[in-house]
């Protein structure tokens, strides 16, 4: 080829093509879906911990997009049935996640609803699960002597708090939780008309709240 | 979409692509064109091996190992043309020497950083209790860190260094508009600096390879776009007719990535799970028409050149262009297989996936059948070394990559280790091992100057190899047996965990040698930078003169 002007233009066709593909169709094709009947908008204090569970990077470990039935017993594990588009309506930006070197949190409000245990496992994750590879956090928490009014002090498993102390969690701490407890889709849902059901493609999966690993 | 709208596109689309062909036969892209691939080849050069990074010796037993398998090399026939022509490539040359070298240097900074970056993120996946103390150094922003450094550092400096080098060579002209790219570069920088800072803060927009906040981004998009403008002024200037295929891929790959940058990081516009479907638009096209393209332009240019005989089939790396070109931007779904957006995208993606398998085996074969008989020369060549095995692991990783789109595969493989093995054989394997051997056959020219120690050159090769193959081997059989683990619901999810300890701690010993072997590199270059080591070599090969060496130096002293 003797002409930069083909060369370029033809890139930028072959780009566009890729453009309209990824990008401008699912955006067409998405932008009227509506929340999914059940699903309720963040509070304050859960996107502030949305926030902070952006800020720790929490999604390159932990995914929230479980898989279909047919695919994988995601479903069996508790983690929920397949999402729909309308599930994460309210997600700016999207946490939908590639790695599970922890599992999938999509539901993890439904399946560990205790902020105690929440609050606790963010300090010493292997004091509940043994041979855990989740980092401590313990930046999000304070050690004080004795606890003082309106603080959350952490209920640990006997041997994990620091003798005579008492762990106090942090307001981000607690955002934290809040969002982590927030994310519950376990409501039905029904695909909407004229939009595929996802990859997935069990979303009419009656959840049930039972299933815990 | 229904099943009519698909039979509709799939005819179109036939219809289309026998048209191209058709078209492509009259304008006889077909056929035999040797001429095309000479163009890096001045008169009477073709047989003339060419390795700064070689010592006389090796050169000397270079050249002899090519003159076996070929006949003698042309003869200029035309000695004063040649001698133009050289001083072109010469002039061309130090018109780039100080751009290149600030940008290789800032490659080579970002290369050490990341590699800490890296080898404490893993040393962390295994040690969860290890620095938690404070919220920067938490795994989450670590490993963030360790792949913007790489991404928008190591990656981008070595891909730009490597194309405002080449570009004046292929099109025999000066480097236009150089100060623009200096400012680009240290806007650039500086924009990476803020970012990492910001990463670690805590700082950040939320989607993979798009965590840089989009206010730090315009940065970016101002450097680049001055990065990108002598490359404008250098094509405007040319003094060649025809296009060598390395400019295809390296223009292309120039024009596309403010695209991509731009698009993905607009705020504002991208929503729910549309934006996942972007997020990994851009994600895999970063890699696919950025790094991989600047890397495949870059195999293009020196493995001929360096030994030497032009590539086999130019045709076939056109076709293998244009198919890249179509087929990569496409197959960032393969990122969701199983998620929550449109099945038809997924599975448009899955196909583009196994349709690059065309482009790369356009490479694969070209490559295969240009080294066939020059496979010694590999003994003798420190630079061909690493671009080689580089273009080797591109093979690897594309066809890798296809595989794993397909949903039986991606079904195990998917949310596990196995697919940050998958990223680094591409990133490591095939685009890094090809910039440092690029980086091997550039800097001499730059520097006018040989590398002080040929022997740290083998040690950095082996260091990474080594470390590597740990690295990919490990990881790879820890992933499969997560996703394994993880598949089979009789079995607690945490065993998907205790499986991949072993190979994860695998993994840190990989890296961690990988990364000596950055040290050694960083050293090499620190050393050649301050001139140690006596100067044996000029600023080009002159082949006409086919004496010793020693004396080919003293004539290039002029």
């Amino acid at each position: 080829m003797e002409s930069e002007y083909k060369l370029l233009g033809g890139a930028m066709v072959t780009l566009a093509l890729a453009t309209a593909t990824l990008v401008v169709l699912p955006y067409m094709q998405l932008s009227d879906v509506e929340p999914s009947p059940g699903l309720k908008p963040y509070t304050s204090q859960q996107l502030r911990g949305r926030q902070v569970y952006i800020e720790n990077g929490c999604v390159y470990c932990h995914s929230q997009q479980p898989r279909g039935q047919q695919q994988a017993p995601d479903f069996k594990r508790g983690w929920g049935r397949a999402p729909v588009a309308g599930d994460y309506f309210y997600d700016h930006p999207h946490l939908l996640g590639t790695m599970r070197t922890g599992p999938d949190l999509l539901n993890i409000g439904a399946r560990q609803p205790s902020e105690d245990w929440n609050l606790g496992h963010l300090y010493q994750p292997r004091a509940y699960t043994p041979g855990s590879i989740m980092p401590a956090y313990p930046y999000m928490f304070e050690i004080k002597d004795k606890a003082e009014e309106g603080d959350k002090v952490v209920a640990l498993p006997p041997g994990y708090e620091p003798p005579g102390k008492v762990v106090v969690a942090k307001p981000e701490a607690r955002d934290l939780v809040a969002y982590l407890l927030a994310l519950d889709r376990t409501y039905p849902v029904t695909p909407p008309a004229g939009l595929p059901a996802g990859e997935g493609g069990d979303a009419e999966a009656q959840p049930e709240q039972g299933g815990q690993q | 979409m229904n099943t009519t709208v698909i039979l509709l596109l799939t005819f179109i689309l036939s219809v289309t692509g026998l048209f191209v062909f058709i078209w492509s036969l009259r304008h006889h892209l077909f056929d035999d064109n040797p001429a095309a691939a000479n163009v890096i080849f001045s008169e009477g050069e073709i047989g003339q091996i060419e390795d700064p990074s070689a010592t006389a010796a090796q050169r000397s037993a270079l050249q002899r190992t090519v003159d076996a398998t070929h006949h003698p090399i042309t003869v200029a026939t035309d000695e004063a043309a040649a001698r133009k022509e050289l001083r072109d490539r010469l002039q061309a040359d130090q018109s780039s020497a100080g751009v290149v070298f600030v940008f290789l240097s800032c490659a080579i900074v970002w290369l050490i950083f990341a590699s800490l970056a890296g080898v404490l993120s893993s040393y962390k996946l295994h040690e969860p209790d290890f620095l938690t103390q404070y919220a920067w150094l938490t795994f989450g922003r670590t490993r963030t860190l360790h792949l913007n450094a790489v991404a928008y550092g190591w990656a981008p400096m070595a891909a730009f260094g490597i194309a405002l080098w080449t570009l004046p060579r292929l099109l025999k002209t000066g480097l236009i508009g150089g100060r623009f790219a200096l400012l680009g570069c240290m806007l650039w920088n500086a924009a990476l600096i803020a970012g990492l800072g910001s990463i670690a803060a805590g700082l950040n927009d939320g989607l993979e390879w798009l965590e840089i906040p989009w206010q730090i981004d315009v940065l970016f998009v101002v450097g680049g776009a001055l990065i990108g403008l002598p490359l404008v002024f250098t094509l405007q200037n040319r003094k060649v007719k025809h296009l060598y295929v390395s400019i295809w891929y390296m223009g292309a790959a120039l024009f596309w990535f403010p695209i991509l940058f731009l698009v993905g990081n607009l705020p504002g516009v991208h929503f729910g799970v549309e934006q996942a479907t972007m997020n990994w638009w851009f994600g895999h096209n970063v890699l696919g028409l950025f790094y991989t393209p600047v890397a495949l332009a870059s195999v293009y240019y020196f493995l001929p050149k360096i030994i030497g005989r032009p590539i086999q089939s130019y045709n076939l790396s056109l076709i293998g262009f244009w198919a890249l070109a179509f087929f990569y931007g496409q197959v960032g779904g393969h990122h969701l297989v199983g998620g929550p957006v449109p099945s038809w995208l997924i599975t448009l993606s899955i196909v583009q996936s196994m349709m690059m398998i065309v482009p790369v085996l356009a490479f694969s074969v070209n490559q295969h059948l240009t080294m066939r008989h020059h496979f010694k020369t590999l003994i003798y060549s420190p630079t061909l070394r690493f671009i080689v095995l580089g273009g080797m692991m591109y093979t690897l990783s594309s066809i890798q990559g296809s595989f794993e789109a397909l949903r039986a595969i991606n079904t195990v493989t998917h949310f596990t280790h196995f697919t940050v093995a998958h990223a680094h054989l591409g990133l490591y394997g095939f685009f890094s091992l090809v910039m440092f051997g690029a980086i091997y056959f550039v800097m001499p020219r730059v520097m006018s100057w040989e590398w002080p120690y040929p022997r740290l050159i083998a040690a950095h090769f082996w260091l990474v190899v080594l470390g590597f193959a740990v690295y990919f081997i490990g990881l790879s059989i820890g992933g499969w047996l997560q996703g394994e683990a993880m598949l089979d619901a009789a079995r607690p999810f945490m065993d998907s965990v205790r499986v991949t300890i072993p190979y994860l701690e695998a993994r840190t010993v990989g890296g961690a040698i990988m990364t000596l072997g950055h040290l050694v590199f960083a050293f090499h270059f620190i050393v050649m930078a301050l001139r140690y080591g006596r100067k044996r070599i000029g600023p080009a090969l002159f082949h006409t003169s086919r004496q010793p060496v020693e004396q080919a130096a003293a004539v290039q002293e002029v």
